[in-house]
């Protein structure tokens, strides 16, 4: 008899289990590798002291810091320009966990610094095949290499130091398959917005997505992240990719890759992750990417988008009030305060090169503030390489070091009361980027032409212009 | 060690909205703490207080919702980032359960683990629920609201959380008795 052909979620579920859920017990699910931070996680090392309890396995945990700490250089005489004590103490009692109990971290000394969902893949721990779990719930960018990973809480946090495991259950599955080209001017980052537009903020509760198709399939494993990354805001669980050549390219050689036998062993395991023929899900979405423009948002939550040549929709009227707009007016020609590029979706090396692309000999609009954050030391030196730095400087834009920034509004980097930011990170909720802050989310690209133009305007015209 | 979650009767708190997002919950900014002390003070802290730090018009500033211990809210309550210090805040601020037509997963998951009964309930029900603040009686144990007309609306809850609210066991315990297996698992995977 031919095997029950399997989902890569079946797949990653099955091969992960210590023992399996029951009607009154979820399962107790192994946790390959575990990424923290120093916001969600300095409660849970209080647990473990409290409780005598060591970490199970410090060489699964790797940590980073990026929320709370900011982006500026660091001061004349060396020290770090926190905004407060509290931003510090957070990330000092991380340093001082990690020490404690014998975790990496990639802290202010470390080269390799940089937003956790960025430097989890560029330092090649994240791999095919792994579990993976962070106090975060943009976690579900590590689905793009075909590893099943989601965001948990602090309590799980905990768990997972203490145990390397969390209790779960299976969640359902959703197929969803993208064929056809992005036309030029398009990227991940609007697919995976048109993709949320059109399933909703809530279309993937309770689901582990799965994305394919020959689109997906032709994406680059940066904007494989990007379109994972963003799952969490269709609700999902999860967003995953299966692995391919594309992903293997990417991985080999990275510092904590497999090297020379274990490589072709690894590539040989990891060939097998993918949905077996016939493999059936819980729910299906199809989308045709030729029919996909530059994406922008009106409203206050990820799904309230629209592509960037049409109107306002006549939506939540309390959204529109809190973003200063009215139904029916033009996306294109609104005005902007802020351009922000950066984030764990959108501040890899290709997101910095098309943001450089439409400002390269341009200028960014006089009453625009531009803040440009790589997702990672190591991106931004490779930016500094190839002079991405100057063209950015050059347009009047800000240049930074790397963390979470504006994406979170956590220190410095506010967008004012009232200011409309047109920003590449994945969230428009009210407040997200500072009290009373308004965010547009789009592409770099998008997020680049309105900063020249001073108000939303489409990339695809400076693009050949 | 959590209390038990006993059998209780409060007045509802209702909050039409769909998709109140935990950067609403608790803001970011507030996120610098690293206990889990005190965010009942900072919870919705953008709709309680305006830029100067006073009272807005707004229901969670009235004394009598301080009493309030179970939240009506619209479609896809917790959605967004994964911080539990959305629940904290809740339940500092005095909440017992959240009951609507969708809830978050992490949000879902972190409310179990703080003592928040997270509860689904149908757009029928929902509609009678969310329609004006009532006296309702939630009994984890029976799975069921009773409300004030004596309606019974039994709701599902999964199975292992509710033994560990109402026994008060916590869920960290339960694995470190499954180290055994644990172990296990790790040397057949080596
Ligand atoms: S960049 Fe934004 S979304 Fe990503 S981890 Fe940081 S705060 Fe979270």
């Amino acid at each position: 008899m031919k095997p029950e052909p399997k989902s890569l979620y079946d797949k990653l579920w099955e091969s992960h289990l210590v023992t399996p859920e029951t009607e009154q017990s979820p399962a107790v699910f192994y946790i390959d590798l575990h990424l923290i931070h120093e916001v969600t996680s300095p409660q849970a090392f209080d647990v473990l002291r409290e409780r005598g309890l060591q970490v199970a396995c410090p060489d699964r945990t790797v940590g980073t810091i990026d929320h709370s700490s900011p982006t500026l250089p660091k001061n004349a005489d060396g020290s770090i320009p926190y905004t407060n004590d509290s931003a510090r103490s957070q990330v000092e009692k991380l340093e001082a966990n990690c020490k404690e109990f014998g975790i990496e971290l990639n802290g202010w000394q470390s080269e390799n610094r940089g937003i956790v969902h960025v430097i989890g893949p560029e330092l090649g721990h994240t791999q095919p095949g792994k579990t993976i779990v962070c106090g975060d719930s943009h976690t579900s960018t590590h689905g793009a290499f075909g590893a099943l990973a989601f965001g948990i809480g602090t309590t799980e946090v905990g768990h997972v130091l203490a145990t390397q495991c969390i209790l779960q259950r299976k969640s359902k599955s959703l197929s969803i398959t993208v064929d056809g080209n992005l036309q030029q001017g398009v990227s991940a980052k609007d697919l995976v917005l048109a993709i949320i537009q059109k399933i909703g903020i809530g279309g993937g509760t309770g689901h582990v997505i799965e994305f394919r198709g020959n689109t997906i399939e032709a994406l680059s494993m940066d904007e494989r992240m990007t379109v994972c990354n963003m799952a969490i805001e269709a609700g999902a669980r999860a967003g995953m990719i299966a692995p391919d050549a594309t992903t293997f390219e990417w991985l080999k050689n990275r510092k904590h890759a497999p090297k020379g036998e274990a490589w072709e062993q690894a590539v040989a395991d990891w060939r097998t992750l993918k949905s077996d023929e016939g493999a059936s899900f819980d729910k299906y979405f199809e989308l045709n990417a030729d029919e996909i423009k530059p994406m922008v948002t009106y409203g206050t939550n990820p799904a309230m988008g629209v592509a960037i040549d049409e109107n306002v929709p006549n939506a939540d009227q309390k959204a529109l009030d809190y973003m200063g707009m009215s139904a029916g007016q033009d996306m294109i020609g609104t005005k902007i305060d802020v351009s922000f590029i950066g984030s764990c979706t959108n501040s890899r090396l290709s997101d910095l090169e098309d943001a450089a692309k439409i400002l390269k000999g341009r200028k960014v609009a006089s009453h625009v503030r531009m803040l440009i954050v790589p997702g990672s030391q190591v991106i931004k030196k490779q930016a500094e390489a190839l002079g991405l730095d100057k063209i950015f400087i050059g347009a009047g834009a800000e240049w930074r070091e790397s963390g979470c920034s504006m994406c979170i509004a956590m220190y410095g980097d506010i967008v004012g009361a009232g200011q409309v930011a047109i920003s590449t990170s994945n969230r428009n909720f009210e407040g997200r980027q500072g009290k009373g802050a308004r965010t547009i989310l789009a592409s770099p690209l998008t997020a680049a032409a309105s900063a020249v133009s001073g108000e939303i305007a489409d990339p695809r015209e400076y693009l050949n212009a | 060690m959590p209390k038990s979650y006993t059998k209780f009767t409060s007045k509802t708190l209702i909050l039409p909205q769909k998709d109140i997002d935990t950067d609403q919950i608790i803001p970011a900014r507030f996120l610098t703490a690293t206990t889990k002390e005190g965010f009942g003070e900072k919870a919705f802290y953008d709709w309680r207080y305006d830029e100067q730090g006073n009272h807005k018009d707004s229901v969670l500033n009235k004394p009598e919702t301080k009493a309030k211990k179970i939240i009506v809210a619209g479609h896809n309550f917790g959605c967004g980032s994964s911080r539990e210090h959305a629940p904290w805040a809740l339940t500092d601020y005095g909440f017992r359960a959240v009951i609507s037509t969708e809830i978050a997963d992490i949000f879902k998951s972190n409310a179990l683990k703080n003592g928040l009964l997270p509860i689904i309930v149908s757009k029928k029900t929902h509609q009678k629920l969310i329609a004006h603040e009532q006296e309702l009686t939630i009994d984890l144990e029976a799975q069921a609201i009773t409300c004030a007309d004596g309606e019974n609306i039994p709701f599902d809850v999964e199975p292992f959380a509710k033994i560990c609210l109402l026994e008060g066991i916590d869920q960290l315990g339960y694995l470190l008795s499954k180290q055994d297996k644990i172990k296990k698992y790790e040397a057949s995977v080596a």
